[in-house]
Parts: structure tokens; sequence; C-alpha cells
């Protein structure tokens, strides 16, 4: 499995090692979510990414993947850019305590509102509209103005998103649009 | 070769700032066989190094140093420390700015006498009127090769342009066209023609686009009369015992501190920091700060009445595409009292890279409202709305009272609130926005808050009475004769268009001026 930052870079670690951590994480995972929890890692065998946690707890960080998504969601982008976003975060934690607390406790109390009012922590909550207006709740605690102004740069800033938004990124060293379609429209 | 003066060489003129006034000055005074000196407070870049990426080049060029806001201003709550985006860099917000260059029209050197009295402004005629200002701007334009003039052809239109020439057509609007742009639509003066790269903001990096950068500061230097000293943060102006400036004090690019003697010293540091500086430099002689007798230094900071409207369409655009800012609707500039405010707005287009849509399209929305704006990111057409705003004394820029940057110099505040008119102004350039795009068929428009200021005008103004602002018409002090101002904060009223051609036109006159008092030996 790859790690979620790239598609590309990251060497496969021991796959028989993973199979057991997915068949372990399997066992006690809801089936709402396609992330799973083992050991001190979070899983995503549907697009094969697994991540070790720098600081936050993995519960933590599964459930802030589904918070991510569900404060920018995109139903064309795969779990793993939202992955990445928050592994920007976590390391950020890694090196403050504080904001690792901020996470924590933020995270803590998103699941005891959830729990009260659907009997399930955030992530089980099987609704979006249902997940979105808890998210209301909490919108002006310093937990979620940090997460979502981490999030403006991490999804809107990794370069492989761009594409699936028809942004095109730099353009100079390609000479530019001007024999490149700066004005192809056609449909006026 | 760039000169080399002596920081005791009190013969030379220094100038604080490299932008569209201060390197334009420079340069000119340069030319003119003037020995001048440009303290600049960012680095050198050259334009092989301007990055196709927003927020590495926001990080680049950006003045990132520490400012304050308030005011009820909607910038003041998205972007409390960032009131404005400018750049610290030689060449300063020239390297940045999306190259529309457009003349004042007569009325808005009238503004008092046109508008008549507006409660809560403070509106003021300039001391100077478009006729004595015209032979400036024609040799501004030539200098700069503005487009659609001197025989210089448009631009071609790109995608964004397309869509907003159908939608004006659409409307009945009659002058849209790609602009007057000082960026080459063929090679002039040494530099090649526009490649449509589509990062006007993040720096031109094929040289079409004109800026002191590259387009004056090597010239200037070329003549052995002009040195750019980078990374040169000028903290306070000194003066004699009686009242002439004899020098500048600044943080060098290792941050020791440093004098530079001068015998005339002009302040182009842009809108904020222009005030902030005369602010910084009180003393005995001059309590309220340098050349604030008046007590208009850093009031009636203005920053045009903006906003943006994206549309997003059926079938693709890919705004991004090419010039950022070749297109333009006039009609509304014009002054026409019966839509509810006084002044006009040009509409001109505008695209943000993807990265900077998510920041600037609705700063704070999460949501689905928001996101599947963004999944027509391809589909979209975007507009920037830029009109006059009106001048108020409370709109301000002042000394924050425990705040220091760096070297101990205060951090400056800017406050800002909109005028009643200002928001009537925004108000129907939205509507005619949305208007133009539902047009060729939008299924959905956003009007887009202001993004941190680009221009900021005013806290220096020009006025005839020394008692109504701080400047006379040539952009000297009406307190100190050798000090002047030189950048966009010397501007009476802000006019509905983009400010540079006007700062530059002004800088190549004040030149002139300069050079015919120095060899008077009035200064």
């Amino acid at each position: 499995m790859r790690s979620p930052t790239s598609t590309t870079a990251q060497p496969a670690p021991n796959r028989t090692m993973h199979r057991r951590a997915f068949l372990a994480a399997s066992a006690t995972a809801a089936a709402a979510t396609a992330i799973l929890v083992s050991g001190g890692a979070i899983l995503c065998p549907r697009e094969a990414w697994g991540y070790e946690t720098k600081a936050l707890a993995p519960d933590t960080m599964r459930s802030l993947i589904r918070v991510s998504r569900d404060i920018y969601p995109h139903d064309r982008l795969a779990d793993r850019f939202y992955a990445i976003a928050m592994k920007a975060q976590d390391e950020k934690a890694a090196a403050d305590a504080a904001l690792k607390e901020l996470y924590e406790s933020g995270m803590a109390k998103l699941d005891r509102l959830a729990k009260a009012k659907h009997d399930a922590p955030y992530a089980e909550v099987g609704w979006e509209a249902d997940r979105v207006r808890l998210l209301h709740e909490i919108e002006a605690d310093p937990f979620f103005q940090t997460v979502r102004g981490g999030l403006v740069t991490g999804i809107y800033n990794n370069q492989e998103v761009w594409p699936l938004f028809g942004y095109e990124g730099e353009s100079a060293a390609k000479g530019g649009y001007i024999d490149r379609g700066f004005n192809d429209i056609e449909w006026l | 070769m760039a000169a080399k003066f002596d920081l005791n060489d009190d013969s030379v003129v220094v100038i604080v700032g490299s932008g569209a006034g201060g390197g334009t000055l420079g340069t000119q005074l340069a030319l003119k066989g003037i020995r001048t000196v440009i303290l600049e407070a960012g680095g050198r870049h050259n334009m092989e190094d301007f990055q196709n990426d927003e927020w590495a080049s926001f990080a680049q060029i950006s003045w990132l140093d520490p400012r304050t806001t308030s005011g009820s201003w909607r910038v003041s709550r998205d972007f409390p420390g960032l009131p404005a985006w400018i750049v610290k860099a030689v060449g300063g917000s020239t390297v940045h700015w999306a190259g529309a260059a457009l003349r004042f029209q007569p009325h808005e050197f009238k503004t008092r006498t046109t508008y008549g009295e507006v409660a809560g402004a403070n509106l003021l005629d300039w001391p100077i009127t478009l006729e004595e200002l015209e032979p400036w701007y024609a040799k501004a334009e030539d200098r700069m090769g503005v487009t659609r003039t001197n025989g210089i052809p448009g631009l071609p239109g790109n995608n964004n342009f397309k869509v907003l020439k159908a939608a004006a057509d659409k409307m009945g609007y009659t002058e849209c066209h790609t602009g007057n742009m000082a960026i080459n639509s063929e090679p002039r003066d040494g530099r090649g023609s526009c490649q449509q790269i589509g990062f006007c903001f993040q720096g031109c990096k094929s040289g079409a686009k004109w800026s002191t950068l590259i387009a004056e500061i090597p010239k200037g230097e070329e003549t052995g009369k002009l040195e750019v000293r980078a990374n040169a943060q000028v903290l306070k102006i000194e003066h004699d015992a009686k009242g002439k400036v004899t020098g500048v004090v600044y943080a060098d690019k290792d941050g020791a501190i440093q004098r530079q003697k001068a015998r005339i010293v002009a302040v182009a540091g842009n809108s904020i920091e222009s005030p902030r500086l005369l602010l910084n430099s009180a003393s005995s002689l001059f309590p309220d700060g340098l050349a604030n007798s008046s007590g208009q230094v850093g009031r009636n900071y203005m920053r045009h009445m903006t906003g943006s409207v994206y549309g997003v369409f059926e079938k693709p655009v890919r705004m991004h595409r090419g010039t950022t800012m070749a297109g333009i609707i006039r009609d509304e500039a014009k002054n026409k009292p019966d839509r509810g405010f006084v002044g006009g707005y040009e509409i001109e287009t505008l695209s943000l890279g993807l990265p900077f849509m998510a920041a600037f399209l609705d700063p704070g929305a999460w949501g689905r409202e928001f996101t599947s704006a963004l999944d027509g990111y391809d589909h979209m057409a975007g507009m920037w709305l830029v009109g006059e705003d009106m001048p108020q004394e409370s709109n301000r820029i002042t000394l924050h009272a425990d705040k220091k940057d760096k070297y101990g110099m205060p951090v400056p505040n800017v406050h800002f609130d909109d005028h009643p008119n200002d928001v009537a102004m925004r108000q129907h350039a939205y509507r005619q926005g949305m208007a133009l795009y539902e047009s060729v068929g939008a299924t959905r428009s956003f009007p887009t808050p202001p993004y941190p200021s680009t221009h900021n005008l005013g806290t220096n103004r020009m006025s005839e009475k020394a008692r109504d602002g701080v400047v006379n018409k040539w952009g000297q002090t009406h307190d100190v004769a050798n000090l002047f101002v030189s950048d966009g904060s010397q501007f009476t009223t802000g006019g509905a268009e983009n400010p540079t051609l006007t700062i530059v036109a002004l800088a190549l006159r004040q030149a002139d001026y300069i050079a015919g008092q120095m060899a008077k030996n009035a200064i």
C-alpha cells in the first residue's frame, strides 16, 4: 500500500503485514466508512493507501478526514486528497502540543455531540446533512476554523487535484497559451 | 553601469520605493543626469525567478510585514493581517499589476465641483486638471507601450474576454475591448509580445508586461546615475533645524542601521507605508509627523470600490488561459448620479487560479454551496468591478500603539469603513455583472467580496491649499520644500480607473519639476 502523499513515490510496505492489519482492522471497523484504523495507522483499502499518524490518534485522524470531506465536499475527489490535507495538519501537530490538543479535544467534542444526537461517533453518522448540522454547531470554534483554514491550501493547493477541476497550473514553461488555446472557446 | 553612492553624499536625491512612482521617478531623474538612490525594502528578483504558482509567488513577492486592520470592511474580517495585496520587491507593485493603463476622466479631477457635497465624504478637487496632465499621460503611454495608443494594436481576446464581449453586446454596452494595457501586443522597446501565460499577478515571465523592474530601472542604471539598494527598509526621514530634510535612516540587508544623506527625499512606498514613514518621522519640530501640519497624513485612505463576479456556464471557458485583465467594459465608468451613486466603475476581466479561487471566492465559506461553485472552475468566467470610492477622513493609516516590526518601527493600522456611496455602487456593479453573465447563459453567478486592497490611494493627498492636504500640485509637501511624495498616496480622489498610469504620468511630470527646481537652486 502507498502513503497518501503520492501516487508514485512511496515504496510499498510489507504487503503481508498490511493484509493482516487490514483483516484485523476490518473486524472492528464500521461499514459506514472506507477508512479503517489499525494500530497506529489508518488504512484505505479501496484506494490502496495507509498512513501512520505522527501526532494524532488514528481514530481522530480517521474522523478528521470525514470532517474535511464534509467541510469541502467534492464527490470527484478520492479520500486520499483529504487524507493528504489532514496529514499536513497531523505533521504540524507533531511539533505543536497545543495544536494536537486542539484537534484531539475538538474531535472529542464533536463525537460527544454526535453521540448525544445520533447515538454514534461523528464519522459513523450516516447522513451528510446530519453531520453538517453538527459542524454548524461548532463552526465558530477554533478547532473548526483551524481545520477549515488548513484545508484551503491543503486541498486546493495540491497540484494533483488541479486537473480534476480543469485547472492547468504552470504555463510559462510550455510557452503560455498563445498556441495552446487561449481563445479556443467555441460555444458562444 | 549602476552607480554606487556614498552614504555621506548629500547631493543625491533619495527615493523610498521602486514601484510605479519611485521606479519611474528615479529612472527619469537619472536620465536627466541627476544622481539618485532608490531604497527598496524588498529584494531584487529576475523575471526568470517568478513563479507560475499562486501561493509560492505570494510568499516570494508580497508585502507580508505585520499590519493590523480595523473598521467595518469585510477585508478586516477575512484577512485581518493582510489589508493590502501589494509587493515587496524591486519594481514594487508593478511586478504584480495586471497592466490596465487608463487615463482619468475630466470630472475625476474635479469631484467636489462635480458631485457637490456628499455627506461623510472629504471630497476635494485636484489642484490639476486633465488638460494639464494630458501631455504626461501621452508620455507615460508611449513609455509603457500602452495598447490602443501610439498605433499599438490591442491584445488578442482570450476566452474570458470573449464571454465578456458577447455579454456586453447582449446588454447593449458599447465600449468593450481588450483594454489599454501596458503589455506588449507586439515586440517593442526591447521586450517581446505577450505569450498569454495567464500569470500576470505573479510577475510576468516573458517580459511583455511593463514594470519598473524590467522596463525602467535598468535604463536608469545604464546612465551611471542611479543606484537601487534592495533590502533597505527606511525607518525615518531626518531634517535640520530649519525643517529641511537631510536624509533617511534605514535598515540594510543585514539589519544594520544606516544613514543616507540627501539633497531631496521622495517618498514612494505605497499608500500604507508612505504615511507610516512620515508619521514615524515625527520630531520636536514636527510633532504630528513630517509634512503633517494639515493633519491629513494617513487620512482619506481609499482602496477603490471593488468586487468580482464569477459566472458558471454549461460549457468550459478556461478563464485562466491568457492575459488576466485584457478585457474591459467602460460604459459604467461615467458619472451618472441617477444610478443612485456618484462616480462610476470599470468592468474588467479577471481570473484566479484554483488555489486563489478557493481562498477568495467567499472567504470562510464551506459546504456544498461553496464546493459546487469550485466544481465549476473551468466553466467559469470572471470579472473585476473597480470604481471610485469616497475619501473619508476617518479611513486612515495610523501607527499602532504598541505593535512593532522587527526594526522596532510601529506597525501600521489600516482603518476602513465603506461609505454608503461605495456600497450603492458595489450593489449596482454586482447586479450588472451578474446580468452580463446571465445574458450569455450563466447557470449560476457569484458576487465575490473585495480582495485585500491592490489600489491603495490618497493618504498624502494633493491639495491647492496647505490646510486641505499634504502635497501641492507637484507632489511637493506643503511643509517641507525638499520632501516629495511620488506614489498613489498623492491622489486627491481615486477615479474609477486603475491608478498606475496616473502614478507614472505624475512621476514623469514631477521629475521635470524637481530637475527645474534643482537647476534654479530652489531646493
